[in-house]
């Protein structure tokens, strides 16, 4: 006997079908998060303003078309130049040839020691990329140690782990990412 | 006179499940909407340098994107060559690029563009310093060294 109703389809499997789906497209959607070294590039300067930096107060790094290193007009090592860097910019036992510190007020923290220190970076045009970055990646690594570092003693939290906004705020300002890249020149030794 | 039936109490009841795809495919959908594919097609190799101190790239449609590297058919030589959208550029086409992204957004968020710079780690420095010299001629000053995060540096 022919049955009178239209025969119900059994829509139970629909959710698997739609749950195969989801999950295929969760799968292969790579959300590729973008990560990086991020700067801040100076303004272009107009006319050739020398700025006077007391030679004590600059960390010369220079990368040659070979890729070696120069710090502080020595040949260097990039294994060491975390260090160095966090050397010059502490200057802990206040050395003559390492930069000034100033007394200044930072809102949060009161008065603390500033270091007038800046880090030069130069690299020629032949400077491989990776090893410009590598060093762009221990400078940073450097400061971010020396905040970490600050951040410690006052907060009792990594600066990394600084939630925050005003805190965060007060340790950049009591470290300054002093990084400043040399205006481009053909350094040679191709 | 009818009588109303006593329902019953015993038994499982089935739960109406007839709802449950179209909530799947809702899901579905908002992944299928969400999820951005890259926009450009690369035409150069772009694999990027690794580093530690990498941070994230907030608000990516605050982002535009300049690719160096070595293009991927050998027939465009074996020079390291800059692409911006889906063609190759050369340094002084830069300024066009980052007005035309300006253009494209919102005037309150123009200020907070960042120039992501997608290069390969064989790159030679002399093309990115043009790249940075052409982007703080337009002002575009704030960049992003793209870079692979990584545990460790090796030496």
């Amino acid at each position: 006997m022919a049955s009178r109703e239209a025969p119900e389809i059994n829509a139970g499997s629909m959710a698997d079908i739609a749950f195969l789906l989801l999950i295929f497209f969760l799968v292969t959607t790579t959300m590729d998060i973008d990560t990086g070294i991020t700067r801040k590039l100076p303004p272009p300067v107009e006319d050739d303003t020398e700025i006077d930096i007391k030679d004590r107060n600059i960390f010369k790094v220079l990368v040659s078309s070979s890729d070696r290193l120069m710090v502080e007009g020595e040949v260097s090592d990039i294994r060491t130049l975390r260090e160095d860097v966090k050397e010059f910019m502490t200057n802990p036992n206040n050395l003559d040839d390492l930069p000034e510190k100033e007394m200044r007020f930072i809102e949060n923290l009161g008065e603390i020691e500033v270091s007038k220190g800046v880090v030069s970076l130069k690299n020629d045009r032949g400077t491989s990329y990776e090893m410009y970055i590598k060093v762009q990646n221990e400078l940073t690594a450097a400061f971010g140690e020396l905040r970490d570092q600050l951040s410690q003693q006052f907060y009792g939290v990594k600066f990394t782990n600084l939630v925050n906004e005003d805190q965060r705020k007060a340790i950049q300002k009591a470290i300054p990412m002093a990084i400043s890249e040399a205006e481009p020149e053909n350094i040679g030794g191709n | 006179m009818a009588r109303f039936k006593k329902k019953k109490a015993t038994g499982a009841q089935k739960i109406n499940t007839s709802a449950l795809p179209d909530i799947i495919f809702m899901l579905l959908f908002f992944f299928m909407v969400t999820t951005t594919m890259r926009e450009v097609t690369l035409i150069v190799k772009v694999l990027p340098p690794e580093a530690t101190e990498v941070q994230k790239l907030e608000k990516k449609s605050l982002v535009s994107y300049i690719y160096v590297g070595v293009p991927l058919k050998t027939q465009f030589g074996t020079e390291s060559r800059i692409q911006l959208n889906d063609a190759f550029a050369n340094p002084s086409d830069i300024a066009e690029f980052i007005a035309s992204e300006r253009e494209a957004r919102d005037e309150a968020d123009r200020k907070f563009l960042t120039t992501s710079i997608k290069a390969d780690k064989d790159t030679r420095m002399g093309v990115i310093t043009d790249i940075k010299q052409e982007l703080r001629k337009v002002g575009a000053f704030k960049i992003n060294y793209s870079s692979r995060k990584v545990a460790s540096l090796s030496n």
